[in-house]
């Protein structure tokens, strides 16, 4: 079974990012990018399919310009076999949202017939967390969003998901898209020697005309704002002086 | 063009983030309808009927809907969405599962986890962790839309009662059935609608700490119990507890936060919280510079204090 992962390259996680002073959108100049980290996690559950016999080849796509060649260069040096950018070029991808990957992921599963596709549940940049389900929905797929565990039997898949009440366990027909939460996994670390092999495995570069898919943006970003920042806090010196200000200060306690 | 909210229920009571969406859906314009859709769930339609500016209820009834996943009420609503401008689904796992689907199958864009209705198609929703907020118009004919239950108001009870119409429940969609279901039986306030959460973070060192120190503390605050990321992955209590960017996103009277070092996606998921207390004993924790009280405490010795100081 080919298991196909998709993977966003996105401002690195740790990084504060500022709006531009003119408010029309975040400042990216400059600034540490990196795999979305529940695509990490997508990456490492596919190469365990993999190492335990279940997936035949790992496919690592992008959709972006071709600065995610880096990002699908990372995929690969974690054990990806292979790799596709759909290559949107710099305007293209500048306006990506999720409905057009969702299609253009579609174009590619047309392409190469996955068993199984895995995505992280949200990039961290735009906090959409919608992709895959967009991906299931015009591949006509089941899907099993938030996963913290999954087991391929044969050509079901049984896959816990984190859901708001506690945890709930489906089982879908493959071929099925399922996306990661934070608990399935944790991703290994490249090592150098997969690095450098990396660099050597085949990465296909697919123009986005190539696909016929409209990737026109359908929600137009009118502008960016800071959320007006909390007012400074106290230090309070011990817990009766706490207790006393949430009483009689916030009223929030009785 | 009428709105249509997705009622997100557990077959026997309404979810209380329905109501905030309801909320967010009279802001629209239009008149709103609910759509209730599962197994002897008729309880569900009464409760929704009542709800203020509610002015129908689609009522789809049938056991086959008794665990009916985003494949099946994806077709159900979309045998149904004709006639509205707006879909509207709480922000919860449950909307955000079933949302983009249905978005993609009308072949619209979705809008995530809505903070903000400016105009019937102009809405603002954060990125990047809620470090920004950004402002979008959508140009397509049929909007569909996540909102953020904190965000909105939970609706009153109406004065009259709208009309609950009976539609024919779906075919169900193949591909995915429902095994299992884990959820800790809890007697707690809902964390998503809590009015004092009590939180842990990893300063708390054991599961075993985490509840002998915060339960009794939220039991005495009727509070519900929430924890950072750090804290669940380290095993102390289920995920469901986790509170952050890809957690619950919480905006209580009074957050507690106890032995949270405060990363940005745990503070994406409770800086909205009218009151922050932290508690922990790094002075540079960045919790501080959102609490509103900070107290640079031992917290094996100062969680014991205050609940005696409040009890």
């Amino acid at each position: 079974m080919k298991v196909l992962v998709a993977v966003k390259r996105v401002v690195d996680y740790n990084v504060r990012v500022r709006v531009k002073a003119d408010g029309s959108d975040v400042d990216l100049a400059n600034v540490k990018m990196s795999m979305n980290p529940f695509d990490e996690i997508a990456v490492e559950e596919a190469i365990r399919l993999r190492e335990a016999g279940v997936a035949s080849e790992v496919v690592a796509v992008s959709c972006g310009s071709s600065a995610a060649q880096e990002t699908l260069r990372s995929a690969m040096a974690l054990g990806a076999d292979r790799a596709i950018l759909v290559d949107c070029g710099e305007a293209g991808a500048a306006g990506l949202q999720p409905l057009a990957v969702a299609k253009l992921l579609k174009a590619v599963c047309d392409r190469e017939n996955p068993g199984l596709v895995i995505c992280g549940k949200q990039a961290i940049d735009d906090d959409a967390n919608q992709t895959g389900q967009m991906l299931a929905a015009l591949a006509g797929w089941p899907q099993a969003t938030f996963a913290s565990r999954l087991v391929v039997e044969g050509s079901t898949a049984r896959v816990t998901r984190e859901v708001d009440g506690g945890l709930e366990t489906l089982e879908v027909d493959l071929p099925a898209v399922v996306t990661t939460d934070l608990r399935l996994n944790e991703p290994r670390y490249a090592t150098l020697p997969n690095i450098m092999k990396a660099k050597k495995k085949p990465l296909d570069i697919l123009p986005v005309a190539d696909l016929g898919v409209d990737i026109a943006p359908r929600l137009a970003l009118l502008r960016v704002a800071e959320p007006a920042p909390r007012q400074a806090g106290v230090r309070v010196a011990n817990v009766a002086e706490l207790v006393h200000k949430l009483r009689h200060e916030a009223k929030v306690l009785p | 063009m009428n709105v249509l909210v997705i009622a997100e229920h557990d077959h026997k009571s309404l979810a209380p983030a329905t109501r905030n969406t309801v909320s967010a859906a009279c802001r629209l314009g239009g008149e709103v309808h609910v759509l209730v859709a599962g197994c002897d769930c008729s309880g569900v339609a009464v409760q929704a009927a009542a709800l203020a500016g509610v002015g129908r209820v689609l009522l789809a009834d049938a056991p086959s809907l008794a665990g009916a996943g985003a494949e099946t009420l994806a077709a159900l609503i979309l045998a149904h969405a004709s006639g509205y401008g707006h879909l509207l689904a709480p922000a919860s796992t449950f909307g955000k599962n079933l949302m983009p689907r249905v978005a993609a199958l009308l072949d619209v864009a979705q809008i995530s986890d809505v903070v903000a209705i400016e105009t019937p198609d102009t809405f603002v929703r954060p990125i990047y962790a809620g470090n920004a907020l950004a402002t979008v118009r959508s140009a397509d004919g049929v909007k569909v839309l996540t909102v953020r239950p904190t965000a909105f108001e939970p609706g009153d009870e109406g004065p009259a009662s709208a009309p609950v119409e009976a539609i024919t429940p779906p075919q169900t969609v193949g591909g995915a059935r429902l095994v299992g279901r884990e959820s800790a039986a809890s007697t707690r306030p809902d964390l998503g609608a809590a009015a004092i959460v009590v939180s842990g973070g990893r300063g708390l060192g054991s599961g075993e700490n985490y509840h002998r120190l915060l339960e009794p503390l939220a039991d005495r605050l009727n509070a519900a119990l929430g924890a950072s990321r750090a804290a669940v992955d380290a095993g102390f209590v289920p995920n469901d507890y986790q509170v952050g960017q890809t957690g619950r996103i919480v905006a209580p009277r009074l957050y507690i936060a106890i032995g949270i070092s405060g990363a940005i996606q745990h503070l994406a998921g409770m800086k909205d919280s009218r009151v922050i207390v932290a508690i922990n004993k790094d002075p540079e924790a960045p919790i501080f510079q959102v609490a509103d009280y900070g107290l640079v405490a031992d917290l094996f010795e100062a969680v014991p204090q205050f609940l005696e100081a409040i009890s």
